[in-house]
């Protein structure tokens, strides 16, 4: 039976899906009896989407654009 | 006299082929150098700016690294991913800037020192999450609050976070642009989801006593 501390440190790999099966299947068996670990997998989970959404970071207004202007000097594209 | 085409740039829009894309550009049609590094401007911007911290720097570094990756592009080999060279010559751009800012100096002893401590990560935060809409994410709110809770991390998780959970790369590549081995990126990566989740809990976190009173106090960490 795993605990809680042993959850915790196999989080990650957990969620990339990285971990021996016997463990993984610990883990899915604690996750069942126990709410703050639940917890912690899922709003680690949340983390994970939102940061991986593009719309979240920004490159700056007119990035683009200015890439473009100075790749066009540079290339003599212009 | 003939109607004018409504169309005039037509082809330009016909998606292409990247290796075919490469290769005209080597041919010497330079303006596809645009369309071939369109989808990966934020990507370079964002590897840049995990390294150095600052928008203006992040943006100049992203110019040179493309240029940088016109200039050279003769030299990216058939089996290497067009994306994971750009990013290692923004990295490696973005690293030299690093160097040659003396105001960073100070931060990276700061930072080593952060990252000397290799005791186990706890949590403090315990609360439940709601469920935000994904159409909330582009609030900025919220785009703030990740963005800080990014800048909070050290560089060395920052830059690993960056590639693995923005970009989306693998261990392994990830490993191999950073030189780092396969075992330290997993570490750090589990260092900064969590840290990363930490910072976030006060905007989108419910509190955990709210939900489970009885257990207020209690920690199996």
């Amino acid at each position: 039976m795993v605990t809680c501390a042993e959850v915790l440190r196999e989080l990650s790999n957990f969620i990339d899906g990285d971990i021996d099966p016997k463990l993984r299947a610990e883990i899915e068996n604690h996750l069942r009896g126990c709410r703050r670990c639940s917890v912690m997998l899922d709003s680690t989970r949340k983390t994970l989407k939102i940061v991986g959404d593009e719309r979240v970071f920004e490159v700056p207004v007119g990035y683009s654009e200015r890439l473009h202007k100075f790749l066009a000097k540079k290339l003599g594209t212009e | 006299m003939a109607a004018p085409d409504p169309l005039p740039h037509a082809d330009s829009s016909v998606e292409r082929d990247e290796a075919a894309l490469i290769r005209d550009v080597r041919a010497g049609q330079k303006e596809l150098f645009y369309e071939l590094i369109q989808p990966y401007e934020r990507g370079v911007y964002l590897t840049a700016f995990s390294i150095v911290h600052n928008q203006a720097d992040a943006e100049e570094v992203a110019q040179e690294a493309f240029l940088k990756a016109f200039e050279h592009l003769d030299q990216l080999r058939s089996d290497e991913k067009f994306k994971n060279w750009l990013l290692l010559i923004a990295i490696n751009e973005a690293r030299m800037r690093r160097r040659k800012d003396h105001r960073n100096l100070y931060e990276s002893i700061d930072e080593e020192a952060v990252e000397a401590d290799d005791g186990e990560f706890m949590p403090h935060q315990f609360a439940d999450w709601r469920d935000v809409p994904s159409e909330a994410y582009a609030k900025t709110e919220i785009k703030n609050a990740v963005l800080k809770a990014m800048e909070s991390l050290p560089q060395k998780y920052r830059e690993i976070f960056l590639l693995r959970d923005v970009e989306h790369l693998s261990v392994e590549e990830t490993s191999k642009l950073l030189g780092v081995s396969k075992a330290a990126v997993k570490t750090q990566l589990h260092r900064a989801r969590l840290q990363m989740r930490e910072q976030l809990v006060p905007v989108f976190g419910k509190r955990w006593s709210d939900r489970l009173p009885f257990l207020k106090g209690r920690s199996p960490w």
